[in-house]
């Protein structure tokens, strides 16, 4: 692929390996941004003039261009702040309703905090037990486990579809049908997905899909819920405010129809706007030479990784731009550190997902990540920068 | 600028950690996570007239926050528990020599953060105990 020039931020000379963490915007999109604030700016659902009127059409399909792109009808599509959010909608509002005391919520071993903390408070609250699909020592999710687990009739599946921190792709096709041949509904994290392979809600058949748009090229503060209508339709409201009722009265109120339920108070219109735009861009490119430009890349690093003896690799060759990896007895940090004076941009910590971690033994992982902007140029960059940590921690 | 962050004495406290582990009864014990990187430091030690006569350090993280604290434990290991409490950062900076700045200077302070902690909540139990 030949597309860091329409990256402006990528004309410096860093080389950026952490688009698992965010990544970054080509110039259409921040023009996008730019260009709704300057042609277009006026609240949404509200002005009787022309340029209200303009911004609704264009935050309205912002949301038929989502849809399309993963596959769903335009109501299914709720705008949130990010993924995080999505998922704490879901809990709050879903999970309140249909999660008694006694009840259970499976999730996984590889699970980004976002999607374990707040089922970790609806929890507590109505007294249900959390359950988890350990990973085999590949970095894989333990397939005999999950189907002994899903048996135990679970109120919900949540489930990452590609890991943040290993970069497993998990069948999440071969789960849901699963799931829902126990009766449990699924939600999918497509968080690393949504950047890196095409998705079809329908075919897959997921009950609930998150993404969060900063991470697939667009602007940050804007994210994605999908959930099926006949689920939606019959969820209670999350957060109250305008936008989202229909009447208010003095004691109570009557709700919107979806997804406008869902988006109580004045939504992120520009962010909508950009990540409509990053939606086209991808497309344009194409998502399968994405995902093949991406597959390329991390098979050459994983060799290269590889062949250092000092370097510890996790997870497997299943695996979609993500790879974490330690260099000899030293902390993630104290590399990150080096490579960074080589102007090498990668994560180092544990990636929001302490407990995954803890299985892996280990504190903290290097983390590197690719987008469609990186080559084989960056992965020799990064491996002469790991060769210059060598030689600074006498490895 | 990385040869002298991580200089030899560095690796080498970080490798070999001196006073770490733990102490069966100590009297000052605390602990703190810096939370911008998850790194973890305890100490515990115990006070004999007045001085601080045992100290361990235990933890996880770089090898920055992790030697930092090592050598600060044999730095205050029989000195006056009082005067301990008087260090400042400068003073532990220069100690530790090596070229901190920015997001690090938190990891080389760590330790010298819960040593002051469990000082400070040591000394204020005992005069609320003897007055
Ligand atoms: C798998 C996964 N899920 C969820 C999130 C949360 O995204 P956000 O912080 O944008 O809500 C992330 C990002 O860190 C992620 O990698």
């Amino acid at each position: 692929m030949n597309v860091k020039k329409e990256f402006p931020l990528l004309k410096s000379k860093v080389v950026y390996l952490d688009s698992a963490a965010t990544a970054q915007k080509p110039k259409v999109v921040i023009d996008s941004v730019k260009s709704f604030y300057e042609t277009s700016n006026a609240n949404v659902h509200r002005g009787m003039y022309d340029l209200g009127e303009k911004a609704t059409d264009l935050y309205e399909s912002s949301r038929t261009n989502v849809a399309n792109f993963i596959g769903a009808g335009t109501t299914e599509i709720v705008f949130v702040k990010n993924a995080t959010e999505a998922i704490n909608l879901v809990a709050n509002s879903w999970g309140f309703v249909n999660v008694k005391k006694g009840d259970k919520i499976l999730l996984t071993e590889l699970e980004h905090h976002s999607n374990i903390v707040p089922w970790q408070l609806l929890a507590k609250c109505v007294g249900a037990k959390l359950l988890y699909v350990p990973i085999t020592k590949d970095g894989e999710l333990d397939k005999k486990e999950f189907s002994k687990l899903i048996k135990q009739k679970p109120k919900l599946f949540a489930v990452t579809h590609v890991s943040n921190v290993l970069g497993t792709i998990n069948p999440v096709k071969k789960f849901i049908a699963e799931a829902h041949k126990n009766k449990v509904l699924v939600l999918v994290d497509a968080s690393q997905s949504v950047p890196r392979t095409k998705i079809d809600v329908k075919n897959i058949n997921c009950d609930f899909l998150v993404f969060t748009g900063h991470k697939a090229f667009g602007p940050m503060g804007v994210g994605v819920l999908y959930a099926k209508k006949d689920l939606l339709e019959n969820m209670p409201p999350f957060l109250g405010g305008g936008s989202m009722i229909k009447q208010v009265h003095l004691q109570e109120s009557t709700f919107a129809d979806v997804p406008a339920r869902f988006e109580a108070g004045t939504p992120n219109v520009a962010g909508a706007v950009g990540l409509a735009k990053a939606i086209d861009w991808l497309q344009e490119k194409g998502m399968g030479n994405i995902q093949q430009h991406e597959k390329e890349l991390t098979k050459y690093a994983r060799k290269k990784l590889k062949e250092e003896k000092a370097i510890k690799l996790y997870g497997s060759e299943n695996n979609a731009g993500v790879i974490s990896f330690n260099l000899g007895d030293m902390h993630a940090h104290d590399v990150a550190a080096v490579l960074n004076e080589e102007n090498i941009c990668v994560r180092a910590g544990h990636h929001c997902a302490m407990p995954l971690m803890n299985k892996l033994g280990v504190p903290a992982t290097v983390r590197v990540s690719f987008g469609p902007y990186n080559s084989k140029d960056d992965v020799d960059k990064l491996m002469s920068a790991i060769q210059r940590a060598k030689k600074v921690f006498r490895l | 600028m990385m040869e002298q962050l991580y200089q030899e004495v560095i690796l080498d406290y970080y490798r070999n950690p001196r006073n770490k582990g733990h102490l069966d009864n100590p009297q000052i014990k605390a602990c703190d996570v810096n939370d911008s990187c998850g790194d973890e430091i305890t100490i515990e030690a115990t006070e004999k007239n007045g001085k601080m006569s045992e100290i361990k350090f235990s933890g996880q993280g770089c090898a920055i926050s992790q030697s930092a604290a090592s050598m600060l434990t044999e730095y205050v290991q029989g000195k006056s528990v009082e005067n301990i409490a008087k260090l400042n950062k400068e003073e532990v900076l220069k100690l530790l020599n090596i070229p901190v700045s920015g997001m690090r200077l938190k990891c080389a302070l760590l330790g010298f953060k819960v040593l002051k902690l469990g000082i400070i909540e040591y000394l204020g139990g005992k005069n609320g105990s003897s007055s």
